[in-house]
């Protein structure tokens, strides 16, 4: 390796080092919450190395608990997952002429962190060339994706331990909570939110878990409308 | 229980879909501008779909056949506050499951 590049790829490892702690939990909650569920440990770990994204993750075990059918649960988990597009737009000016096994292997590690530290980093060294790119954003993966299947492996052995009187069905809202809440930002965001809770307490009686489709897309045409509204008045500040 | 055809269905589709939805911009479409109404619309997935998960399951707990509890309402609204103000995902989880194993120890 190039020194510049092998210094950018240690760089974004450093960047991507702190997310351990956040990450950490999270798979480790992930593990234990589908113990609970009735996963087996490969099963739960299976779940993690493929899917690699917690809360669309969590959106899925959650929806097959509650007997939903294949495809809402899928719809739902996809749907959490939209942003990942929006990660891969937003990297494709600055990787998108590696080669195409190493965009393959990018795209499969387009994580919610490793998109913020690249797209921060890359906005920072201008200079940058896509040996630089790439390996910094190799870096960043390094400390947070192995900690994801690992912890997913600890919790899933530690939660078939853990007896059912401490309410872990509550795991799930809590976390989805915690991870909403920092964005609602604009009132846009939280119109969305808002609308889309009145409507899936409102449709909760539709079939197959429809209400949360209803739901959904309410959410999103409302923030989409409000950006629209603030837009015209001049009042938009971007979140 | 979850049937294992189903969770293994969910499993292998989820991971192609995830990964498509990764792969999609930066493998195949390359810098082509996606439309902006489109933009406008996914910018609030998030914040649509998650709340309207979490909004029954607050409202009407499975653990509780669909009872209403107000240790899981107060946690649920901790959790929520404490997110907003601080934007820290790790504290308000943290605080909103203490708020809810103190209401539970309070309600006996």
């Amino acid at each position: 390796m190039h020194d510049t590049t092998r210094s950018a790829y240690w760089q974004g490892a450093r960047d991507g080092a702190p997310f351990i702690f956040v990450v950490s939990p999270f798979a480790m909650l992930f593990g234990v919450v589908s113990a609970e569920a009735g996963l087996n440990v490969f099963e739960a770990l299976a779940f993690s190395v493929v899917v690699i994204a917690g809360a669309a993750q969590f959106t899925a075990l959650q929806l097959l608990q509650d007997n939903a059918p294949t495809f809402v649960a899928l719809a739902s988990a996809l749907a959490v997952n939209l942003r990942m597009a929006m990660y891969s737009a937003a990297l494709t000016p600055h990787l998108g002429a590696a080669p195409f096994w190493q965009r393959g292997l990018i795209a499969y590690f387009l994580v919610d962190q490793t998109y913020a530290c690249s797209v921060m980093a890359y906005e920072r060294n201008k200079g940058w060339g896509l040996a630089q790119k790439t390996a910094y954003f190799f870096g960043t993966m390094t400390p947070v994706c192995p900690m994801w299947y690992v912890m997913t492996l600890v919790g899933a052995w530690a939660g078939t331990a853990i007896p059912p009187d401490y309410a872990l069905d509550f795991a799930v809202p809590i976390t989805f909570i915690a991870l909403t809440a920092p964005m609602l930002r604009t009132a846009a965001h939280r119109a969305a939110a808002l609308v889309s809770v009145v409507m899936a307490l409102g449709f909760a009686w539709l079939p197959f878990n429809l209400g949360l489709m209803v739901a959904g897309l309410a959410g999103m045409i409302t923030g989409a409308q409000i950006e629209l509204r603030l837009r015209a008045r001049g009042t938009w500040v971007d979140p | 229980m979850i049937d294992k055809t189903q969770l293994w269905t969910v499993i292998v589709l989820l991971g192609i879909g995830s990964f498509a939805l990764r792969f999609a911009f930066l493998g195949l479409i390359g810098n082509r501008a996606m439309p902006e109404w489109l933009l406008r619309h996914l910018r609030y997935t998030a914040v649509a779909i998650l709340p309207a998960i979490v909004a029954p399951l607050v409202a009407w707990p499975a653990a509780l056949e669909g009872q209403t509890d107000p240790a899981r309402l107060a946690a649920a609204c901790v959790t929520l506050a404490v997110g907003y103000a601080t934007r820290n995902v790790i504290l308000s989880i943290v605080l909103g499951a203490g708020t809810l194993y103190l209401g539970l120890y309070l309600a006996g």
